[in-house]
């Protein structure tokens, strides 16, 4: 359970690890759509090619969209792009670089539904078998009155009446598979050097200090979205509790109300009622919530914390009904 | 044992993730549902189409009202949409963000469905195998002849019962256009769903960020207090008892005492006793009768407190 626990956290640490968990997923989503979509080849010659690249196009532009949707930095790009500048300077290398970096994890999946149709060739041998010169092979059923191009377009149906006791659709099968297959380790090559010269070039390309430096403020952006997030929650069970404890104090009979300050004023404040005065950070009202989280957006400060580690302390001053000072922090 | 508690914890402590495997399980059970029912097509031309067309349709309704009945969220929004004003003031965005949050949970599992459904093809055979154009389809323009309008439309009803069409190949001629036409469909709708969820989920950012921040955090606020005010319901009633408990024995104690005139021992409190009972007696937050706390109750509901937090 220590092990679990430790690996998770891990895990949810670092943000670039996870969207890469989920983008793997995601393949492995496809790869597995794939080998449980039942695919049915119409054997009609109007719409072989219709559905077989529609069924070769269509569910890659949505494990496209998935990717997008699942993936974690498409908010953050989307919220860095989109907000007022504020105190702080917008950042456009960080913007290119969570696009890039969204992209790439968004387009593994498409291409490995793409690269497993080609693989296993079906699709292939639906849209192509009717261009086939059918005087390459031999057993061409001539007896059924139909024309060519109609058993053509039957033969990836291999079950059908009129190809029975005969190879014929099996040899032309093989053969479209055969190029399917090519096409599809071509494919498949051509992706592993485009990132090999890639990965390669780009040092020389771009300057490292600079990639440096907006990876740095990307996963930066990352962290404080997810910190901002915490906070807001933690605070809102502060407060939750509060306004619960204080809703039923304030039933509490008059007479205990009325009772006059106590002479000696010490700090006699459990230790857990200090913590979570200091999880509310001062802010206690509807309307003060409300402005924090409007400047949260339109106005987001400046990315400079020296203030709070020298920040002065609040005091506080208990005077009597005379204006007289009882007590005083200062 | 210990550690079915911790999962239990974390899923409750992160309420979205828990509806979140809730709207999981439904899709799964949903897809599950349909593998394991029996499709049993009546093959009569009155009754084929309603057949077909019901078992793409009502499951998914039936599968939404029991994403909404299972979501706790939707007792949190009735309450917050009927609750009287008090001293804190509706916020129509945030009914409007809750309401849209559940919806969009409670249409996964009848997303799935109809998707399984038409991928599978079954119900769209069952439904349009009369309007088929079968000599178009087979090229075998001998197959009606001398067949009236009805006799005809009834065998093309049959089309979706293997036993009971005799001409195999035209009926798996047909049965793979109408599938091809049916997996058509359901990519598309696949399509649709996820250009409209890619819209309301990326595009949005560039309109309402700020009042969408607003928005998550008090409808996450609501759910918290009324958790809060459940946890603090249940010490207050467990602190109640307590101290009504001791009250009692020692009032009996004092009357037995009086009655037998010796003195006990056994009631006299050593400092952790002190200690329990103060502590019990601070949890009860000073509200100690039970018309108080029925006010308590009633008012947290007609008159709820303002958001504002005394120092």
């Amino acid at each position: 359970m220590e092990r679990l626990k430790l690996v998770l956290q891990y895990f949810q640490s670092n943000s670039e690890s996870i969207s890469n968990v989920i983008c793997v997923i995601l393949a492995l989503v496809s790869v597995k759509l794939y080998t449980s979509f039942d695919f049915n080849c119409p054997c009609l010659p109007q719409y072989n090619k219709l559905y077989s690249l529609g069924v070769m196009i269509v569910p890659p532009i949505i494990l496209f969209f998935l990717g997008v949707l699942v993936n974690r930095h498409t908010g953050i790009m989307m919220d860095e792009w989109m907000r007022p500048v504020g105190h702080r300077t917008k950042n456009p290398a960080a913007v290119k670089y969570l696009f890039s970096a969204m992209l790439q994890r968004a387009l593994l999946a498409p291409m490995v539904w793409i690269l497993v149709t080609l693989l296993d060739g079906k699709i292939f041998i639906c849209a192509f078998s009717l261009t086939v010169d059918p005087t390459l092979f031999s057993g061409l059923p001539n007896n059924t009155g139909l024309d060519v191009i109609k058993i053509m377009a039957k033969v990836p149906c291999k079950e059908d009446v009129i190809f029975r006791n005969s190879s014929f659709p099996k040899a032309v099968s093989r053969y479209v598979r055969c190029y399917s297959q090519a096409i599809g380790w071509s494919t498949l090559l051509f992706l592993i050097v485009l990132g090999a010269v890639g990965r390669l070039v780009k040092p020389c390309i771009d300057d490292h200090g600079t990639f440096l430096q907006t990876r740095y403020w990307s996963n930066y952006l990352d962290v404080e979205q997810k910190l901002f997030d915490e906070t807001c929650v933690l605070h809102a069970r502060d407060f939750a509790r509060k306004c619960v404890v204080q809703f039923f104090e304030d039933m509490r009979e008059d007479a205990v109300i009325r009772l006059p300050y106590p002479a000696l004023i010490t700090n006699t404040k459990d230790e857990w009622e200090d913590e979570e005065e200091e999880r509310l950070h001062g802010i206690s009202k509807q309307e003060q919530m409300d402005r924090l989280l409007n400047k949260w957006y339109y106005s987001k400060p400046e990315l400079d914390v020296t203030r709070i580690a020298h920040r002065p302390r609040t005091c506080v001053t208990w005077e009597d009904r005379d204006g007289k000072p009882l007590f005083s922090d200062v | 044992m210990d550690k079915f508690r911790m999962m239990f914890q974390f899923l409750q402590s992160n309420q979205e993730s828990f509806m979140n495997g809730i709207c999981g399980i439904m899709a799964l059970a949903s897809a599950q549902m349909y593998t394991s029912f029996e499709f049993n097509c009546p093959c009569m031309p009155e009754y084929n189409y309603t057949y077909g067309i019901g078992l793409l349709t009502i499951p998914p309704i039936w599968f939404f009202m029991l994403g909404f009945v299972m979501n706790n969220n939707v007792s949190v929004l009735a309450e917050e949409w009927k609750r009287p004003t008090g001293k804190r003031k509706k916020d129509p965005t945030i009914l409007r963000y809750m309401f849209c949050s559940i919806t969009q949970r409670s249409l996964i599992a009848p997303a799935v469905w109809v998707s399984v459904t038409l991928m599978d093809g079954k119900s769209f055979l069952c439904a349009f195998s009369i309007n088929l154009d079968l000599e178009k389809i087979t090229g075998n323009y001998s197959l009606f002849r001398g067949m009236s309008e009805a006799e005809r439309v009834r065998l093309l009803a049959r089309i979706p019962c293997k036993d009971l069409f005799d001409q195999q190949e035209i009926r798996v001629a047909a049965s793979r256009y109408i599938k091809c036409f049916s997996q058509a469909c359901g990519w598309m709708f696949l399509l649709m769903m996820t250009l409209t969820a890619f819209l309301i989920r990326a595009i949005r950012p560039c309109f309402t960020q700020a009042a969408f921040l607003k928005t998550k955090y008090w409808s996450h606020y609501i759910d918290i207090e009324r958790k809060m005010f459940d946890d603090t319901c249940k010490e207050h009633a467990k602190s109640f008892a307590k101290v009504c408990i001791q009250q009692y024995f020692e009032g009996i104690s004092g009357e037995i005492r009086s009655f037998h005139g010796h003195r006990s021992s056994k009631y006299d409190s050593d400092d952790e006793d002190e200690d329990k009972r103060k502590s019990d007696e601070e949890k009860l937050l000073g509200i100690r009768a039970q018309d108080d706390m029925n006010k308590v109750l009633w008012n947290w509901h007609t008159c709820k407190p303002a958001l504002a937090l005394r120092k």
